[in-house]
């Protein structure tokens, strides 16, 4: 690891002012970006860390469902999303291990948008907001495929509104080595219709699967999915599963989160 | 039995509180003052021919002392090959340089070619970044059977072809097995790849080289399973240093599973750097450069035969074998697809002709070289699939079919058809005692419930045998070894009656400091905790050969045995001469000498003592103090064996084997210490385990490791295994070891794979997809799915 300036603001508005100086970049709970650094991959001149802002942490309920802070590690989300959102929250506790959890944040990992990461999936599936320090971005607008997000240079995501579901499950099926997803999918009913989010399986990151979503907005049960069938064309292949094997992985996990929603 | 722990005792295991205390010393815990830093430039191509190498940008950067490349080893000898194995046809295997920097070609990802030595770490690796290396890309060989055709690539330009050797075994044998397979009334084939696997040891490897320029000492500290060896082979064949100007110590070492057996030439480099540059020189190794660099395990393609006749009895084996021996020849490497893998193709059965061939490859990979079991696992994989295979085939229970084959309890010492000769066993008790542990009777009834919830529940045993207690010398010697494979153990009594043990075996997790201690405690009656092992430094330990092939308490612990037997009879002597009585009377127990037929007594420390402070005392006829060497060599190998039992529940949905249970019944002949015991299985299975449904090195099509960091390359965790059902009280003790004692570190991965896939083949057998008769390991979900789904 190079040499690096580490500067930890209390607020949103020194952060923002700290990340202008030239390769400045934000630090949240250094999941990837520090192993990145330790292969010199990645050779920050200034390190800005997001994790001592107050206004930035904490789960609570607030308007339009669910307020999480973008600082909120993944195991303080597991335990105080619980009450209002418990597939939000365990799926949060299904992240990594307890070493990523109590590091890793939400807000890192949607600012990363990995395409085998967990909370995309929630947040697509949710329809949550994403509210960064100069707007508000709806989850449909945010993801733009592999590693790519709506987040304009300096941008900092402070929060992650969702709405809260009548129904939701999240089911994953581990990549046996690291245990990202291989293919994980988060169903979320809400009285105006279904979304479906499916994270892992395809080489643009996580994506809606239209079809699912109104075959089960007509009808929420397991085989209403019956005769659906992803394109493997698209999806990830490497020397964990080929595209087809995601495909018909996302489909059955799809099928399993309904029956765990249900 | 001594009130600490003598043999038959769990004693807790007193190196434990400094490794689980974080106080063990470990290599990279070993700072000198005035140390300098070594970081490795590596081939990042797996097959090329090095055009330019500039280093002066380099030499000019901070910090840096000098940037070695392979015209600094000008006159320096290779790393050099333990093991000269013999073809089929008479003639020695090919054999090529392995310079220890990159000689004009690198010949896979990882093979080093420059070094920078500089005042910081971060300072070598900084440099090292800007040393200049210009390689013109090769085809990289890759496929063993491609690599053997006329118009491949070669590996080594200096060799007639990629190939290392053609072996055959037993070759005048090979006409006798074609006939019994013409007169076969069933033969089932099975051809399988043995993957493979990368070590990872929690502890990477480390080195450090230091010199003395007064005394022209050097001094080599690293993670070695075997320090004597290495002091040898970089001595005598590296760096030509004569052994007395030369110390290797291997301290707290964690894990080796065969990977730090071996010479590497970051151990040369360092002892060879710290006399160049005047200072100490470190390497620590990342673990990115482990995947990289540490000699792999297993990687074998396989054609095995086996023939039977019309009453399902066993007639003949036949195997063709390509072994991976990666692009140089590691330390021991030719012998592990040979005379570790073709001796134990008789398994536990009666088959009369066996005949093996195996034609070891030279490719762009890393090296390939022992890793637990070495050998044995791809014999045991090979026989215990196709004996399942042939029962599915002949709708037979493979279990009966096994025992039907098995060598009888009373054939025993069997000569098998391919040279070894096992002295005990009982292989009908073994696998009845995993059925009863394994409750295979209530299998149906768990199967039900499983097919209630939508999955395939299965049941697949394996029966094992290794050859371990490694190794009788002059018989390696016939076989082409190139050192011999005795013991050795100094026993110091102390003034006060306190031990110190000097052996030449080496701990590196198997916990020898407590159970050795044990033995020495149990034959002469004293507490364990009087006793101490001291291992790991040539300086002062007698020569030994190091722990591998679980060999160390069958051969180190029968050297300690001999060695306190001598302090025991000297001991007596000494006792007779204070009671005044004659030696034939005198007794040891409980640590007490007494003169039989009287109250006559004198203590342990009381005989100690006067060894040392000499008052009273035969001085004429005997010398002072109280301290032995010994040396053992096995007259032959130990056979331990054993029946596993694995039960596993596959997701016909995704392809996903979960193993619900997991039995292995072992004879490990006597035991010392059973906890440990059951330790070195439990890990054993886990290793097993691992490769049978996690573990994976892949190269793409140009070398480049794929599973090349824990992100892709799956290693067992704790939530991957079930609670092990670990039995070892059958019991047949190994006749021609004074401890009786066969060895059990390997066990564990060498019965378990096939018993998995056996289990997972069940599961889809009962389903009725009985067209699907093998899976290669490892039976990761994607596989299994696409075996269904073909």
């Amino acid at each position: 690891m190079r040499d690096f300036e580490f500067v930890k603001p209390a607020t949103v508005a020194d952060a923002v002012k700290a990340l202008a100086a030239d390769g400045a970049q934000p630090l949240s709970g250094g999941q990837t970006l520090i192993p990145t650094m330790k292969q010199r991959l990645n050779t920050p001149e200034r390190l800005v860390s997001l994790t001592g802002i107050a206004e930035m942490k904490g789960v609570c309920k607030g308007e339009g469902g669910l307020h999480v802070g973008a600082a909120t590690p993944h195991a303080v989300v597991a335990r105080d999303a619980a009450a209002y959102y418990p597939a939000l929250a365990a799926l949060a506790g299904g992240i990594g291990d307890p070493a990523v959890r109590s590091r890793g944040t939400i807000g890192g990992s949607l600012a990363n948008n990995d395409p085998s990461a967990c909370y995309p999936s929630a947040a697509l599936a949710s329809g949550a907001t994403i509210v960064t320090n100069t707007r508000k971005i709806a989850a449909d607008d945010y993801f733009q495929g592999l590693f790519s997000t709506a987040l304009e240079e300096g941008e900092i995501i402070t929060e992650v509104r969702f709405p809260i579901p009548e129904k939701a499950a999240y089911v994953k099926f581990n990549q046996p080595a690291s245990r990202f997803a291989l293919a994980g999918v988060f169903v979320a009913k809400f009285s105006g219709g279904v979304r479906v989010a499916i994270t892992g399986a395809s080489n643009d990151g996580v994506f809606r699967w239209a079809e699912a979503e109104s075959a089960l907005g007509a009808n929420f049960a397991p085989s209403s999915l019956e005769g659906l069938n992803l394109s493997g064309d698209d999806m990830i292949s490497d020397l964990h599963g080929t595209g087809a094997y995601r495909a018909h992985l996302a489909k059955v996990l799809t099928k399993r989160a309904v029956i765990a929603a249900s | 039995m001594p009130k600490d722990g003598g043999i038959g005792a769990s004693t807790k295991r007193r190196e434990d509180v400094r490794f689980l205390t974080g106080k063990g010393r470990y290599t990279d815990d070993i700072n000198i003052r005035g140390q300098a830093y070594a970081w490795f430039v590596r081939s990042d191509v797996a097959h090329g021919r090095i055009d330019r190498i500039d280093t002066s940008a380099a030499e000019a950067m901070p910090g840096v002392v000098k940037v070695f490349t392979a015209a600094d080893f000008a006159g320096v000898g290779g790393i050099p090959c333990g093991w000269q194995v013999t073809d089929r046809f008479g003639k020695p295997m090919q054999e090529p340089k392995h310079p220890v920097l990159a000689d004009g070609k690198v010949r896979h990802v990882g093979d080093p070619i420059a070094v920078v030595v500089a005042d910081t770490l971060e300072e070598a690796r900084d440099a090292a970044e800007a040393v200049v290396i210009d390689i013109t890309e090769l085809p990289p060989v890759l496929d063993m059977k491609a690599a053997l055709s006329a118009d491949s690539p070669k590996v080594h330009e200096e060799l007639s072809s990629n190939l290392c050797y053609d072996w055959g075994f037993v070759e005048e044998n090979k006409g006798a097995v074609e006939e019994a397979f013409k007169a076969a009334a069933h033969v089932t084939t099975l051809e399988l790849v043995n993957n493979r696997l990368v070590a990872n040891p929690m502890e990477p490897r480390v080195a450090v080289g230091d010199y003395e320029s007064h005394s022209g000492n050097h001094t080599l500290y690293t993670t070695s399973q075997n320090p004597h060896v290495i002091r040898l082979l970089m001595g005598a064949f590296v760096l030509g240093i004569p052994e007395h100007k030369l110390r290797v110590v291997a301290p707290d070492v964690g894990g080796g599973f065969g990977s730090k057996i071996y010479h590497y030439a970051e151990e040369a480099f360092v002892t060879f750097a710290a006399k160049q540059v005047g200072r100490p020189v470190k390497w620590t190794s990342t673990r990115s450069e482990a995947f990289i660099s540490d000699a792999q395990g297993r990687d074998h393609v396989t054609k095995i035969e086996l023939a039977l006749d019309a009453q399902n009895n066993f007639t003949a084996v036949r195997t063709e074998t390509y072994a991976n021996m990666g692009a140089y020849l590691s330390t021991f490497a030719p012998s592990i697809p040979t005379w570790l893998h073709g001796t134990l193709m008789a398994g536990n059965y009666r088959t009369p002709l066996i005949y093996v061939n195996v034609k070891a490859v030279f490719t762009n990979t890393v090296p390939v070289d022992a890793y637990r079991g070495a050998g044995r696992p791809e014999a045991t994989f090979q026989l215990e699939r196709v004996i399942d295979k042939a029962a599915r085939e002949l709708g037979v229970d493979p279990v009966e079919l096994r025992r039907q084959n098995f060598i009888k309890p009373d054939q025993f010492p069997y000569q098998t058809p391919v040279a070894v000769v096992y002295d005990t066993g009982n292989y009908h008790a073994t696998m009845d005692k995993l059925l009863q542990i394994s409750d295979r009777a209530g299998f149906e009834a768990r199967a039900a419930e499983s097919r209630a919830r939508g999955k395939w529940r299965g049941f697949g045993v394996a029966h094992y045998i290794e050859a371990c207690g490694i190794a009788p010398s002059n018989l390696v010697g016939q076989l082409g070894a190139r050192a011999g494979l005795y013991e050795s153990a100094t026993v110091r009594v102390n003034a006060t009656g306190s031990i110190s043990v000097f052996t030449g075996s080496h701990s590196h997790g198997q916990g020898h400091e407590t159970s050795f201690a044990q033995v020495v405690a149990e034959l002469i009656g004293i507490d364990a905790g009087q006793v101490e092992i001291v291992h790991g430094d040539t300086s002062n330990t007698p020569m030994g050969m190091g722990t591998y092939g679980s060999r160390s308490l069958a051969v180190g612990g029968s050297a300690i045995v001999k060695a306190t037997n001598k302090i025991i009879n000297k001991a007596k002597k000494i006792a007779a001469h204070l009671m005044e009585a004659s030696e034939a009377d005198i007794e040891l127990k409980d640590g007490k000498f007494t003169v039989a037929g009287t109250d006559k007594s004198v203590d342990w420390a009381g005989v100690t003592l006067a060894a040392y402070v000499p008052h009273n005392y035969p001085l004429e006829s005997m010398e002072p103090g109280l301290e032995e060497t010994a040396f053992y060599d096995p007259s032959n190998f130990t056979y331990p064996s054993g029946g596993y039992g694995c039960e596993v529940e596959v997701d016909p949905e995704t392809g996903k084997v979960t193993i619900l249970a997991f039995s292995a019944a072992d004879d490990f002949g006597n035991i010392v210490n059973p906890m440990i015991v059951e330790g070195q299985v439990q890990g054993g299975l886990a290793q097993g385990i691992g490769q049978a449904l996690l573990e994976n090195c892949v190269y793409d099509e140009n070398g480049q490791l794929l599973s090349g960091s824990f992100m892709d390359y799956a290693m067992p965790r704790a939530d991957d295994l079930p609670s092990f059902n670990v039995d070892h009280s059958c019991c047949t003790p190994c006749t021609h070891n004074p401890l009786g004692v066969k060895g059990c570190g390997e066990a564990g991965a060498i019965g378990s794979p096939p018993a998995v896939v056996n289990a997972v083949i069940d599961a889809i057998h009962r389903a009725g997809r009985t067209d699907v008769t093998h899976i290669d390991m490892p039976l990761t979900p994607s596989r299994v799915w696409q075996a269904l789904n073909a």
